[in-house]
């Protein structure tokens, strides 16, 4: 790949007069010149509100909005009027327990979700089960850290009417056979979701390939700004759905008492968008493409390869997920044995190393693996292999301090 | 490494008054939910002085440090002068905490005040309150 670290300024700023390591990633990316210099650019140049002014600004500003969206539906091989702008993969969710659960859940019914989900591919399921008497249950893992297919299998039913499910483990870094699940779950008439935040940064994805029914992802994770989302969805649901928020731009015809929605994707983008951000996203996209993803996911792919062999030789860490490099995606999470994860992170910062440490917002997940936290690093495109065995070696010197 | 001055790894390394009391007058226990340290104090007070102390728990070294310091810091002391300990003085005895970590620093500190709070018959202590 080529030189690429110089097109983000802040990996080359010292924490705790060392150079920063960043290796947090999958909590959130950090940005090249070329998304911070749109997003600048748009105030400095473009700056107003869309879909709304008669005069050229607005167009413009409208126009470049839109050029946004074509561009992700493009990364992810879809029809741009089938993706909506959202703040992000929590509002994408949420949006469609509201939005999906009002159409298509009832007493009775099941949701099915796994124990490996993100808090926000769990807690709208969770409150949309107890709005609605029905009941969110959850297909478990193998003992490797992958997913239960037979479980799953097990526990879909006709009532099962949503499916939602991670496409990569923000813990273990597992990646799930979403084909695979989406057959499953039409088979039953069940609706699949899929949380692609650990996956569209880091991967190829096609919605055509996947099969699923809905994708949600952040743009803040794929080096694009922080405030905007995309939830796709296929046409014919989202056009039986309701709108989750209402009020400007996702209206055709008010009354005092009544409204009209807007045709797709502005039925579902109610208010003034993140239109910067959109921007920003569409210079990350642009970015990423121009990388190429295989080769991104293939750069990820030598970095995980090399921390696991590091930590698999080391007798004091314990990982969580699969062993075989080949089955996960760019990101480790392990502990050093009876050592907090609080304390390894604190002590790698003061060495410019940030990792993430905590339940990385996977408590049931933690639970099932029957710890309280875990540290965890998480890879991109502009970390290097000097970086995986500057990060190994200071482990060693954490374990030295606080190993017993 | 430096956030983690030799005191706390010394705690860390040799907790003092680590264990249970076989009748203690104050038997609390308090958590940091989401990062999963626990700490259980227990008091044993004579004449409204701190006669003996034990902690047990699990978590970062620097609550547990923070613990195992805070037990020497309180046997021998009045109630009374504890009550207006201040949090402070935990964070300097410890030789200062980074902001991120002053949660787990005080984690066995607010544990005392559980146990004060029980001491005076408020809140909820194992033993019912008895004062000499
Ligand atoms: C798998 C997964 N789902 C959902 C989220 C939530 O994303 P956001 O906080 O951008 O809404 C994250 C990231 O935090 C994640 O890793």
């Amino acid at each position: 790949m080529r030189d690429i670290r110089s097109d983000f300024p802040v990996l080359s700023r010292k924490v705790n007069g060392k150079d920063l390591i960043y290796l947090d990633s999958g909590a959130t990316s950090q940005k090249p010149l070329q998304v911070i210099e749109a997003v600048a650019h748009f105030y400095r140049e473009a700056n107003a509100n869309v879909h709304r002014g008669l005069y050229s600004l607005s167009v413009e500003a409208t126009e470049l909005y839109e050029d946004a969206r074509r561009a992700v539906a493009g990364l992810i091989g879809a029809d741009p009027q089938e993706v909506i702008f959202t703040r992000g993969t929590t509002e994408s969710l949420n949006l469609l327990a509201y939005s999906l659960g009002e159409a298509r859940v009832g007493r009775g019914d099941e949701i099915l979700a796994t124990v490996m989900e993100h808090h926000a591919n769990l807690v709208p399921w969770q409150e949309l089960a107890r709005r609605k008497g029905a009941r969110l249950i959850a297909a478990g893992i193998t003992p490797e850290g992958e997913l239960d297919l037979d479980d799953l299998k097990r526990k879909l039913s006709p009532r099962t009417k949503i499916v939602a499910v991670t496409h990569v483990s923000n813990v273990l870094g597992t990646v799930n056979p979403i084909p695979e699940i989406a057959e499953l779950a039409h088979r039953v008439g069940a609706v699949l979701v899929v949380d692609a935040a650990q996956s569209v940064p880091h991967m190829p994805v096609r919605v055509g390939e996947l099969g699923c029914d809905f994708l949600a992802f952040s743009g803040h994770k794929m080096l694009g700004p922080t405030g905007i989302g995309v939830l796709w969805g296929r046409r014919e649901l989202l056009e039986e759905m309701p709108p989750f928020l209402t009020g400007g731009e996702m209206i055709r015809e008010v009354w005092i008492d009544r409204a009209t929605w807007n045709d797709l994707p502005y039925k579902f983008e109610a208010g003034t968008p993140p239109i910067a951000q959109a921007v920003g996203l569409k210079a990350a996209v642009d970015y990423l493409r121009e990388l190429g993803l295989e080769e991104i996911c293939r750069h990820e792919g030598g970095l995980v390869a090399r921390a696991l062999e590091g930590l698999l030789s080391r007798d004091y860490v314990e990982i969580y997920g699969p062993r075989d490099p080949s089955k996960r995606s760019g990101l480790i999470a392990f502990n050093l044995k009876g050592i907090h994860p609080h304390d390894v992170a604190t002590l790698l910062d003061e060495e410019g190393i940030a990792i993430r440490a905590g339940h990385h917002c996977a408590q049931p997940l933690h639970r099932e693996l029957g710890i309280s936290a875990s540290c965890r690093v998480s890879f991109y495109l502009y970390n290097t292999e000097d970086e995986v065995d500057a990060f190994l070696m200071a482990l060693d010197r954490v374990w030295g301090v606080l190993g017993r | 490494m430096s956030p983690y001055e030799d005191l706390i790894i010394d705690h860390w390394r040799n907790p003092r008054n680590k264990g249970t009391l076989p009748d203690p007058d104050a038997d609390v226990t308090e958590a940091n939910v989401p990062c999963g340290d626990v700490v259980r104090l227990q008091l044993k007070v004579r004449d409204g002085v701190v006669e003996d102390v034990r902690f047990d728990g699990r978590g970062c070294a620097i609550s547990m440090a923070s613990a195992s310091l805070l037990t020497e810091m309180i046997k021998g002391r009045g109630l009374e002068e504890l009550e207006s300990m201040k949090p402070e003085e935990v964070v300097e005895a410890l030789g200062g905490v980074i902001k991120p970590r002053l949660n787990c620093a005080l984690l066995p500190y607010r544990a005392l005040r559980k146990a004060l709070d029980a001491l005076r018959g408020e809140g909820s202590g194992a033993n019912p309150p008895r004062r000499s």
